[in-house]
C-alpha cells in the first residue's frame, strides 16, 4: 500500500515574524513541521502497522531549508521523502499541481494524509485541490478515522459541535485534525535512522506544470498592530465590577 | 450589473447573524446579490436577508429535492447555480461548513479563494487577510475567471440597506457522489458554535477543574453568549476540545471575549485576536492577557465572575 502525506516546513508559532523587502519574512528563525502535519504522519503511521505491506512517503515542497522537515517526517515514521525544490512560496494553485506530479512521479497512492490546515500562510485549501487534480474524494478535519477494505469512513468535525460520517472509497485525502491523534515525539534512534533514509530531491521548474487559471498574489505584508485601551480597573471586587459592566454598557458599547 | 453569489448559512434558528456584514460587505453600485439557501426556507428568510440588500433569494435544490449535506454536492451545485446564473463571485463566512464547501467549490473552477478575510474590495479584488497566527495583515490581489471570498465572521460591520427580494428555486444535476455523508451526529459538547458567537467567556488553568466552569455558564446564560476555554483546560481534561480557543482550537472574533485565569500563550492570541473588546480577569497582573486586554481586573475569577454575573443580571434585565 503507498501512503502519502504531505508536510510543510512553517515557522515556529513563537518565532517572532519580521517583513523584509518584496511582501517576505525574514526565514531566519526557528521552523518547523506543521503542527497539523504531525498528526497526518501519526495516522499514517498507525495504517501502516494495520497493513501488511506498506510505504509512506513524506512529500514536501519547499526552499532549500525544508529538508530539515522532511527530516522530520521520516523520523516520526515515513519511509521515503519526496523534495520539490522552489526558491520561492507559490500559491496554493500551483503548490497543489506540484504535489499531485511528484507523487504522479513516484507512484500510485492508495491514501494521502495531508494536515488539515497550515499555521503560517492559513490557506485552508490545498489538500482540495490537490483531490481534484488527482480526481480523488477529500475528508477534511479528520478527528476519526478508520479504513475498512478499500473504504475509509472518516468522522469531520462540522460547526457546533457536529460530527460529520463520511465514507469514501480509496484513493483519497484525509486532512488530519488536531484532535485525530496524539503525535509520537520521535526517539533518538528514530532521528539517527531518519539521517539514512533516502529523500529523492526534484526542482519545481522540472516538473513543467501548466499554469492555473487564476492565482492569489501577496501585493502588502505589514505587522498586524493591536491597540487596546489597557485599562486595568482596581478597587475591591464589587465596585471594580460594577464599574466593568458601566464601561462595557457605556463606553465599549458591547452590551 | 456585477452578479455575486453568497452561501447563506442556515441553522434551527434561521440564518447565520453574521452574514449580515458579509452581505453589506458584498454590496456596492451596479452589484446584483444573490442569496444561495440550501434547506429550502429561502421565503421565510426573505425580510431579514432583503434588509441587507439580498436581491434574489435562490432555493438550491435537486430533482430528488433539497441537497442534504454532503460537502461534494454542495460545492457541485453551487458550481451549477454560478454557471447557470452567471454569478463569478462567490462570498460566505469563514467557518467549518465555508471552509468544507468554498475550496472544493475552488478546486473545480481553479480560481482563487481567500478564506479568513478581514476586508475585502470587491471593485479592485484585493483582499486583507492575517497570517503567521495574527502577526501579519496579507493584502491579496486576486486574478482569473472567478473569485471566491470567506470572511471572518463579526469583523465587517453589518448595515441595512433594504431592497426587495426575488424568491427562486435552482434546480441542479449532482450525478455520481465521490464521497458518502452516512450520517451527521452531535458530540457530547454540541454548545453554540464559538467561532461565530458574539461575546465568549472562556476560562483557562485559573477554573482548576472541569466542574468549575458553571460559573462561566451562569455568566454566560445572562449575556447569551458562548463559553470556551484555553488549551491548558483541555488538555486536562476539563473540558471537550470543541470549547479551545485558539491557534489549534477554533479562532474567534467576538465583540466581547472575557478572559477568565487565562495567562495569554501565543497561540491563544492567535485564536482571539480580533476580538472586538478583552476582558482580562486574573490574579497575576503581568500576565500577557493582562497586558493585552481592554479592561481587566486583577483577582480571583471565584470572586469576580460571579459578582459580574449578579451585575450583568441587574443591568441587563431591570425588573
Amino acid at each position: 500500500m503507498k501512503i502519502y502525506v504531505c508536510v510543510k516546513h512553517v515557522p515556529d508559532t513563537a518565532a517572532k515574524i519580521t517583513i523584509i523587502e518584496n511582501n517576505q519574512i525574514d526565514e531566519k528563525v526557528t521552523f518547523i513541521i506543521n503542527p497539523y502535519d504531525e498528526n497526518a504522519i501519526e495516522a499514517a503511521a498507525g495504517l501502516k502497522k494495520q497493513v501488511v505491506d506498506a510505504e509512506i512517503m513524506a512529500v514536501t515542497l519547499g526552499k532549500a531549508a525544508a529538508e530539515s522537515t522532511l527530516r522530520s517526517a521520516l523520523a516520526m515514521g515515513a519511509d521515503r521523502g519526496l523534495f520539490i525544490r522552489s526558491d520561492y512560496h507559490p500559491d496554493s494553485l500551483v503548490t497543489a499541481r506540484a504535489l499531485k506530479a511528484a507523487i504522479e512521479l513516484d507512484g500510485k497512492p492508495d491514501i494521502i494524509f495531508c494536515g488539515n490546515e497550515s499555521i503560517d500562510s492559513e490557506g485552508f485549501q490545498t489538500m482540495f485541490r490537490l483531490g481534484a487534480a488527482l480526481k480523488v474524494p477529500v475528508a477534511s478535519n479528520v478527528v476519526a478515522f478508520k479504513m475498512e477494505g478499500p473504504f475509509v469512513t472518516a468522522e469531520c468535525k462540522m460547526d457546533a459541535g457536529s460530527i460529520g460520517v463520511i465514507r469514501m472509497p480509496l484513493p483519497c485525502i484525509v486532512g488530519a485534525g488536531k484532535a485525530l491523534n496524539k503525535p509520537r515525539y520521535p526517539t533518538l534512534p528514530d532521528i539517527m535512522k531518519a539521517r539514512k533514509k533516502p529523500i529523492r530531491t526534484i526542482t519545481l521548474d522540472s516538473l513543467d506544470l501548466d499554469s492555473p487559471a487564476g492565482s492569489m498574489e501577496v501585493v502588502e505584508l505589514r505587522p498586524a498592530v493591536e491597540k487596546r485601551r489597557g485599562k486595568i480597573i482596581g478597587g475591591p471586587p464589587e465596585k471594580a465590577v460594577q464599574e466593568l459592566v458601566g464601561l462595557l454598557r457605556e463606553e465599549a458599547k458591547v452590551i | 450589473m456585477q452578479k455575486i453569489g453568497l452561501l447563506i448559512e442556515t441553522n434551527a434558528a434561521g440564518t447565520k447573524p453574521a452574514l449580515n456584514g458579509v452581505i453589506t460587505a458584498a454590496r456596492g453600485p451596479e452589484h446584483e446579490l444573490y442569496g444561495l439557501v440550501f434547506d429550502g426556507k429561502g421565503a421565510a428568510y426573505r425580510d431579514e436577508l432583503q434588509d441587507y440588500g439580498i436581491h434574489k433569494i435562490v432555493n438550491v435544490e435537486s430533482a430528488e429535492g433539497l441537497l442534504s449535506w454532503n460537502p461534494d454536492n454542495w460545492a457541485k451545485a453551487i458550481v451549477q447555480v454560478m454557471e447557470q446564473l452567471g454569478i463569478n463571485i462567490l462570498l460566505g463566512l469563514t467557518t467549518s461548513q465555508t471552509k468544507d464547501v468554498f475550496p472544493r467549490i475552488a478546486a473545480i473552477l481553479d480560481a482563487p479563494l481567500l478564506l479568513d478575510c478581514i476586508g475585502v474590495d470587491l471593485e479592485t479584488l484585493t483582499v486583507e487577510k492575517s497570517q503567521f497566527s495574527g502577526k501579519t495583515i496579507a493584502t491579496f490581489k486576486l486574478r482569473g475567471t472567478h473569485y471566491l471570498f470567506g470572511i471572518r465572521p463579526n469583523v465587517i460591520a453589518a448595515h441595512p440597506s433594504p431592497v426587495t427580494a426575488e424568491v427562486l428555486s435552482l434546480q441542479t444535476q449532482i450525478g455520481d457522489e465521490s464521497l458518502r455523508v452516512e450520517a451527521v451526529k452531535k458530540d457530547s459538547a454540541g454548545t453554540m458554535d464559538l467561532s461565530e458567537a458574539q461575546i465568549i467567556i472562556a476560562g483557562g488553568r485559573g477554573m482548576q477543574n472541569g466542574e468549575n466552569y458553571r460559573i462561566l455558564h451562569e455568566c454566560a446564560d445572562v449575556l447569551g453568549a458562548a463559553v470556551g476555554a484555553s488549551r491548558v483546560a483541555v488538555d486536562a481534561g476539563w473540558v471537550p476540545h470543541s470549547m479551545q480557543v485558539g491557534q489549534t482550537g477554533t479562532t474567534v472574533s467576538p465583540n466581547l471575549y472575557i478572559a477568565c485565569g487565562i495567562s495569554g500563550s501565543v497561540q491563544h492570541f492567535a485564536g482571539m485576536k480580533t476580538s472586538g473588546v478583552v476582558v482580562a480577569i486574573n490574579t497575576d497582573p503581568q500576565a500577557a492577557m493582562m497586558q493585552h486586554c481592554d479592561y481587566g481586573i486583577v483577582g480571583d475569577l471565584f470572586d469576580i465572575v460571579p459578582l459580574l454575573t449578579h451585575q450583568l443580571k441587574t443591568t441587563l434585565n431591570p425588573e
